[in-house]
């Protein structure tokens, strides 16, 4: 049932409990079990555009990638409150496969409906922006309008803080010890962020959401990665205010779609709700920088307002060309960059996987101009003449 | 950003050879005319709708060869032509024409992929070379030029072998060999039909799964995968006579996304510019994967994608070739939205082909490398059976569906399900049923897919 009291009803799978959350969609035809388990659906019911879900069913969480991470998961649990799709594969046809989608819903405590008129629910919540909405499955006929009404009413989620939820505890460690670190701030971040910090060559120390810039520089880290997440950006009171430290202090940061929004929030910039967001994995982004278009993947449901960013030493690095919305931004002068899509991917394409690869250049040429700051330092003493200082 | 070329004065041509690039072809005179660009037309078929007076400004019905296409050009005098619109006879025509040297003492441009890039994806072993240096991983194989070279080719890579002539289509001439015996009728066969007497010879994995993708690319190296495509019956049946589904249904993330940058990754290296179809092979128990070709063209399966995703292949590849950036494109459906888009689909297509075997006696009706089909219907559904039936009935084969014939309660002999396994293992046009009746015999789905290597989604 959505907040206009339309109901929409079809059979139900996984686990028979009853939930509420906002309802929104996503277009990507594969990776589910990606998507399931992104923290950035925390406190949403999930409807999947593509109707046929669930036919390679579901893999071990203990296959590991080389990282040590699960493979085909982005974080250790379902995390959406319930999905709607429109027909269930029984079968789990794939080498990978040890469940169907079925028992992994009902085992993490999930409820599933199927049989839903999906293309007639997004085309709903595509005029009329996302909606709240309550789901029952049960082995009873679900008649209980009023039972739902009230569920639905009781929920939120706008304004809502979902950190605790999705955010490390305490702090977690991955990669070789011998390398350089960079410092995730985690606030709901998925696993193949950590697996391109790694792959970069760096070791991933994870914090939580709400660590203070005194706690992050203890690591002594070459960079800050902003993790993506549930929720508005503006709840994230005490990321922003580290994220205000990070940018005055000059240090190499990099801010992955919420992220994106809390450095934009941080430097002084609005941030607004999307209608109905952009859940998909087929998005064309264009570099501003050089005119090249990129496919990405998205899931987000707010933005940078575009008129704010005026002033507050930010540009426009992407756009998206659908409908010009900001897709990324970087600093006119320090080395701070962030984009609203997942250029970790997963699932999606890997077009943007070189935006990891800007950010590491950013930190080792922040890195030389700090070692040439140091050595004027001590070359000033001895009175060096001539030479240009190279100004970060 | 405003397209490169001045229009009222250039000229470009454009040749189409069969009824299956009709569709091709007039999306690409259409383009050009919205550009004001003046085209001429080489197309022996009268029988096609592009030949008609409004699409071209000039049609000629004459056969697609270098004799007859140098006169054209000698007459016409056009700046540039194009070669991806009309299937394997143009390009092959096109890179004829370039070796004689005829398109540079004419001045000609040639739009889109450029003929070094036709020939990287058309000569065996400078795609080899070219996806080994995009990362692309590739079967072993080697060309061979004579018989002697390619028994000691087939020695080395070991038996069941592959294959496959240079510069043809539908898997021409080509087939698979589990002996000597059969590599030599194939071989000998093969370099016959090849227009550089080249022939492929590449190890062989039947049992991998085959999936397709169809990308654009402009010259600005801005690229969208359009569609990908799974065939149902496996590596072992050309795709003209698989059964296609778009999009893949058995593919996990992973999967899908490895073999999309590495199809982005290998027209990269081969400069495509406009669309191309290419072709992987994956082992369905890992990760391991192939390509198989590249079509740097329009082709039949193109059309199927342009149909089953709405998006119009072959007008965007016109537009491309003229100069345009896939970004400043419109999206022709919504007609807000930019073309440098990849359409997420929200039903499923099935493509079915269609055998006239009643009307050629001593054909084989085995199923197999070399395509035998004559025609293809496409059904679009919100699952897989409902796709299917409606496949069946349009088929118009007097099927009314996949369970029709028969009856579940029949019982089947031993000889009966001996013949049926057989059957399986040795795919004909009837293949479908085939399942069903093994279905109903009490054959096990996992028994069906280690003879039949249909992946026991569909099964």
């Amino acid at each position: 049932m959505l907040d206009d009291r339309s109901s929409y009803s079809g059979i139900g799978f996984g686990c028979p409990i009853d939930t509420a959350g906002e309802v929104v969609f996503n277009t990507g035809m594969v990776g589910y079990t990606e998507t399931l388990t992104d923290p950035s659906y925390r406190g949403q019911i999930l409807c999947i555009t593509y109707p046929l879900i669930g036919n390679y069913g579901v893999p071990s969480k203990k296959i590991q990638d080389i990282h040590g991470l699960p493979k085909y998961f982005e974080s250790d649990k379902i995390q959406v409150r319930g999905l709607l799709i429109h027909n269930l594969s029984r079968v789990a046809s794939h080498w990978t496969a040890i469940k169907t989608l079925d028992q992994w819903l009902y085992e993490e405590g999930i409820p599933g409906i199927y049989g839903i008129d999906t293309r007639d629910l997004t085309k709903k919540l595509r005029v009329r922006g996302v909606m709240m909405g309550a789901m029952s499955v049960s082995e009873n006929r679900v008649a209980e309008e009023s039972r739902l009404s009230k569920l639905m009413d009781s929920e939120y989620y706008e304004g809502r803080n979902f950190m605790d939820q999705v955010s490390v505890p305490a702090v977690r460690q991955y990669g070789d010890d011998m390398n350089n670190c960079i410092v995730l701030v985690d606030a709901g971040t998925k696993y193949s962020i950590i697996r391109n910090i790694i792959k970069a060559g760096y070791r991933a120390v994870i914090l939580p959401w709400n660590s203070t810039f005194e706690e992050i520089m203890n690591y002594h880290p070459a960079g800050v990665i902003i993790s993506n997440g549930p929720g508005d950006p503006t709840c994230c009171v005490e990321t922003i205010k580290t994220a205000a430290r990070l940018i005055d202090t000059s240090t190499p940061t990099l801010g992955i779609c919420l992220g994106n929004q809390i450095l934009a929030l941080a430097a002084g910039a609005k941030t607004f709700k999307l209608k109905f967001g952009h859940r998909a994995q087929n998005k064309p982004c264009k570099d501003l920088s050089n005119g090249q278009t990129y496919i990405t993947t998205q899931n987000h449901g707010y933005g940078i307002n575009p008129e704010s960013l005026k002033g507050t030493g930010f540009r426009t690095w992407f756009s998206n060309i659908d409908d010009t919305t900001i897709e990324g931004i970087e600093h006119e002068k320090k080395p701070i960059v962030a984009v609203q899509f997942h250029p970790e991917a997963s699932p999606g394409p890997y077009d943007c996987a070189f935006v990891f690869d800007r950010f590491k250049e950013l930190i080792e040429n922040s890195e030389k101009a700090v070692k040439k700051g140091n050595l004027l330092q001590t070359s000033n003493d001895s009175k060096l003449h001539g030479g240009k200082i190279a100004q970060t | 950003m405003e397209a490169a070329l001045s229009k009222s004065e250039k000229r470009a041509k454009v040749r189409t050879a069969d009824r299956q690039f009709d569709y091709s072809g007039s999306q690409c005179l259409k383009a050009l005319r919205e550009d004001d660009v003046r085209s001429v037309l080489i197309n022996p078929n009268i029988a096609t709708i592009q030949t008609d007076s409004r699409f071209a400004d000039r049609v000629y019905l004459l056969p697609i060869n270098v004799t007859y296409v140098q006169k054209v050009i000698e007459k016409e005098r056009p700046d540039s032509i194009m070669l991806n619109f009309g299937g394997q006879t143009a390009l092959n025509c096109g890179v004829s024409l370039d070796s004689e040297g005829i398109l540079d003492r004419y001045g000609i441009t040639v739009l889109g992929t450029k003929i070094d890039g036709i020939r990287i994806t058309e000569d065996r072993q400078l795609f080899k070379e070219a996806m080994q240096k995009s990362g692309v991983h590739v079967l072993p194989s080697a060309p061979a030029y004579s018989l002697s070279e390619a028994r000691k080719i087939a020695k080395e890579i070991s038996f069941p072998v592959i294959i496959r002539v240079a510069y043809t289509l539908g898997g021409k001439g080509g087939g698979v060999a589990y002996n000597e015996y059969e590599l030599e009728e194939i071989v000998q066969r093969g370099l016959s039909l090849s227009v550089v007497h080249q022939v492929l010879i590449e190890k062989y994995v039947g049992n991998w799964k085959q999936i397709e993708y169809e990308l654009m690319r402009d010259s600005h190296g801005n690229n969208a995968v359009v569609c990908n495509m799974e065939n149902i019956l496996a590596m072992r049946v050309h795709t003209g006579d698989n059964i296609v589904v778009t999009p893949s249904q058995t593919l996990n993330n992973i999967e899908y996304h490895k073999l999309r940058s590495a199809a982005q990754r290998a027209t990269s290296q081969c400069n495509i510019v406009g669309e191309c179809n290419i072709q992987f092979g994956l082992d369905p128990c890992s990760e391991r994967y192939c390509a198989i070709e590249i079509n740097a063209r329009l082709s039949r399966s193109s059309a199927l994608a342009s149909k089953a995703t709405g998006y119009p292949l072959a007008y965007m590849a016109a537009k491309i070739c003229l100069g345009y950036a896939l970004p400043e494109l419109v999206n022709r459906i919504t007609k807000v939205t930019t073309a440098c888009f990849e359409p997420s689909l929200d039903y499923i297509t099935l493509k079915m082909p269609r055998w006239d075997f009643q009307k050629f006696e001593h054909v084989k009706r085995r199923l197999g490398s070399t395509m035998k089909s004559v025609g293809e219907v496409m059904a679009i559904g919100k699952n897989f059976e409902e796709a299917i039936q409606k496949a069946i009935r349009m088929c118009d084969i007097d099927k009314d569906g996949l369970t029709s014939d028969g009856d579940n309660n029949e019982i089947y002999f031993p000889e009966e399900i001996e013949k049926i396994e057989q059957s399986l293992l040795h795919p004909e046009d009837d293949i479908i049923f085939t399942v069903v009746r093994a279905l109903r015999a009490g054959i096990t789905a996992d028994r069906i897919n280690q003879l039949s290597h249909i992946d026991p989604w569909f099964l």
